[in-house]
């Protein structure tokens, strides 16, 4: 169904990290950006369609001052709004969002940091961007921060603070269909495995608490009012957002899932875990019935490597690229 | 990241440092020409292994191990593990510590990666500490500072969940990156392949609380199951094992942590860099004032028990001839001696300054001529405070 294709070296190992990986497709010039985060730098790497140009850039954490030693990031990826398209990062200390081609940073965010550490560790991890003018950028605490981003310019303040999660956010995830008709457009994850689901605005609102099993959920999608949720487990759950119904359960992997995504025009799904293994899945939707199936497609194997990033490079699902922990390469497969 | 990696770094790194100096200790005993090497007896080693588990599970050091605080560069490991080793009447030259930490650390590493779930790390980490108290069994008094300290380890981290277990974990994953020297041993049992990196099998047994993969089950919306099919998994997986014991005794069921060297009694374990794989360091060469004061604080916590000035230290060769060794030295292994590469330029606190200063003043005092006396650590650090002055 897929078959490999010509890797892209980047200049450093990709670190053991969820969802570490960040694609952006850019149609009008023909190019995907790709980032990938080792330690405390974000590989950027912009690749022509055609295979033959690449660029490369790195960006590095943000320390507020010279003495403190470096801080790690924790994530990097795009957020794509009607108007504009951002970089956001977030680290130990912060959270900095640049222009998609991380040009310039347009905005840096500090963390509360204690002045002497605290067993408990203070990180940001999990970005979205929500309906139209939001990003949501989750932290250890639990909270979820709101950031009301304008359609240009460097004037993105923090709006809102929502506390509902007791434990360190994992993963944020916005509807991708582009459906109107949804109630919920974003769901949260923590190292719990608790769900939350909301419905965006000035004040965010909690339309349901789908509780966890204490077993982390690393990566999670919203795709026509159903969360898709991959857990440490190695499990994969299907729950119908607003009214937190199990459809479906897949004993998908033997380790623990790293990373999930979907492709929104196809119902393609795309699971990733430290059993080196990469798993395509279809979803299909019966509105009338309110059910949902899944299909079991194809498996990559990539030897001897603990997977930590896996994307789709396209709305339908036709290509997707995979990142493994200590390798220096962003390797892709494309539909036969 | 997390802020807890340190104790269980410390016992899991200091452990594989016992077994491999434990085994070569012993191969010593048994080369033919003993004229050069000198004789280690039974009790030389015990004393070696009882001095350095002494110093290394002592209330200060653990103490200053359990405080929250983030994991720092190799550098610093590097010179903590050679401080332990040097608590004892062995000395290892620049060149074998060099080999001694890339020996420890891969094997950690592939201990690290290979873990079935996050929390089974304490699990490895207990195979060290039984290891451990095996070595010191017949003293008392050290034997006793390590059930304390595998006591408060159990009371520390028993209650860390699965998610805070994965976070260490992956602190530990970043700490190891872009690290594949290849080790004899690992190559032969096949865990390590020739590019340096280990295997990953997709096969045997699932993890503790995951179901075997395969299945795909559907429900209706009263929770009733309707279907369940399965999927190719393009593995062969079986149930999981029965959960090892977290507690002070009992079986760990884990192999991960053991012993590997006690099966391989006379066999050399030789590293050799993967000569594709570049190792760039892009650690600065200034430590952070944050990483200074932490060194500052394990070296002072560091009480060695022995002031051996009137004995004579042993001089430990990790490879079999001088001849290669001063070939390793050359090649690369003393390009820094271990403590020149600490350029303290950046510290501009006096409490760090004085701090470091009665820390030289302590190698000073305990320090018995060593052969080489170019490297001499407290010439070194001496040389040091000139430099800030």
């Amino acid at each position: 169904m897929y078959h490999k294709e010509k890797s892209i070296q980047i200049k450093n190992s990709a670190s053991a990290l969820y969802n570490n990986l960040g694609v952006l497709r850019i149609a009008p010039r023909r190019l995907t950006y790709f980032t990938v985060v080792h330690a405390n730098v974000v590989n950027m790497v912009s690749a022509s369609w055609d295979g033959l140009n690449y660029s490369h850039r790195q960006l590095q954490s943000k320390e507020p001052n010279v003495a403190t030693s470096t801080s790690l990031i924790m994530q990097a990826a795009f957020c794509v709004l009607p108007s504009r398209d951002l970089l956001v990062v977030t680290s130990q200390k912060g959270i900095q969002m640049y222009e998609s081609d991380g040009s310039i940073m347009v905005y840096w965010h500090a963390l509360d940091t204690p002045e002497t550490p605290t067993a408990q560790a203070v990180f940001a991890r999990g970005i979205s961007a929500v309906w139209e003018n939001y990003i949501c950028v989750g932290v250890s605490s639990g909270a979820i921060l709101v950031f009301d981003v304008p359609s240009k310019g460097s004037n993105i303040t923090l709006s809102e603070v929502v506390e509902e999660h007791k434990e360190p956010i994992t993963d944020i995830a916005s509807e991708c269909s582009g459906s109107q008709e949804c109630i919920a457009d974003m769901v949260s994850a923590d190292d719990g495995g608790n769900l939350c689901v909301w419905k965006s605005g000035e004040e965010f609102q909690l339309l349901n608490k789908i509780p966890g099993f204490d077993m982390s959920c690393s990566s999670v999608k919203l795709w026509k009012g159903t969360v898709a949720a991959g857990y440490g487990t190695g499990q994969i759950r299907l729950y119908e957002a607003v009214t937190g119904i199990l459809h479906v359960e897949i004993n998908a992997h033997a380790r623990w899932i790293y990373s999930l995504d979907i492709a929104p025009f196809s119902g393609l799904l795309l699971s990733a875990a430290e059993d080196s293994l990469v798993r395509v899945w279809h979803l299909t939707l019966t509105p009338e019935t309110n059910t949902v199936e899944v299909a079991h497609l194809h498996n990559e194997c990539v030897t001897d490597t603990q997977i930590c990033g896996a994307k789709f490079c396209d709305g339908d699902g036709y290509a997707f690229a995979v990142t493994g922990y200590d390798l220096s390469e962003i390797i892709r497969y494309t539909q036969t | 990241m997390s802020m807890r990696t340190l104790p269980l770094v410390f016992i899991n790194l200091g452990g594989e440092m016992l077994y491999i100096l434990d085994q070569r200790l012993q191969a010593q005993n048994t080369s033919e020409d003993n004229s050069e090497k000198g004789m280690w007896s039974e009790n030389d080693r015990k004393r070696v292994m009882n001095d350095i588990v002494g110093t290394m599970f002592s209330k200060s050091f653990m103490d200053e191990l359990l405080k929250p605080q983030q994991l720092y560069s190799h550098r610093t490991m590097k010179t903590v593990l050679t401080r332990l080793a040097h608590t004892s009447i062995m000395r290892l030259n620049p060149a074998s510590m060099d080999r001694l930490y890339e020996l420890m650390v891969m094997a950690f590493k592939y201990q690290v990666f290979l873990c079935p779930r996050p929390k089974d790390l304490l699990l490895i980490s207990y195979n060290h500490i039984d290891t451990i108290r095996e070595f010191v069994k017949d003293t008392p008094a050290v034997l006793n500072q390590v059930e304390e300290t595998h006591r408060k380890i159990i009371e520390v981290y028993s209650s860390l969940s699965e998610g805070e277990f994965q976070l260490l974990r992956q602190t530990l994953l970043i700490f190891f990156q872009d690290l594949h020297v290849r080790v004899s041993l690992f190559l032969k049992n096949k865990v390590q392949n020739p590019n340096g990196r280990f295997a990953l099998g997709t096969s045997g047994p699932v993890p503790y609380k995951t179901d075997v993969p395969g299945l795909i089950r559907a429900f209706d919306r009263k929770g009733r199951e309707v279907r369940r099919h399965e999927f190719p998994t393009g593995g062969s997986y079986s149930s999981p094992l029965r959960v090892g014991s977290f507690d002070l005794h009992g079986d760990r069921v884990i192999r991960l942590g053991l012993n590997i060297y006690s099966m391989n009694h006379l066999e050399e374990t030789h590293t050799s860099k993967a000569p594709t794989v570049k190792q760039t360091d892009n650690t600065p060469n200034l430590l952070a004032k944050e990483e200074l004061n932490l060194l500052a604080r394990l070296m002072g916590s560091m009480k060695a028990e022995h002031t051996p000035n009137t004995e004579t230290v042993f001089r430990i060769n990790l490879f079999t001839t001088d001849a290669e060794e001063e070939e390793a030295g050359a090649s690369g292994g003393t390009e820094e001696s271990l403590f020149g590469v600490i350029n303290i330029q950046a510290m501009q606190d006096e409490q760090a300054a004085t701090e470091l200063a009665r820390i030289a003043g302590q190698f000073m005092e305990q320090d018995e001529p060593v052969e080489n006396p170019s490297s001499s650590k407290g010439d070194d650090l001496l040389a040091m405070m000139d430099d800030l002055s």
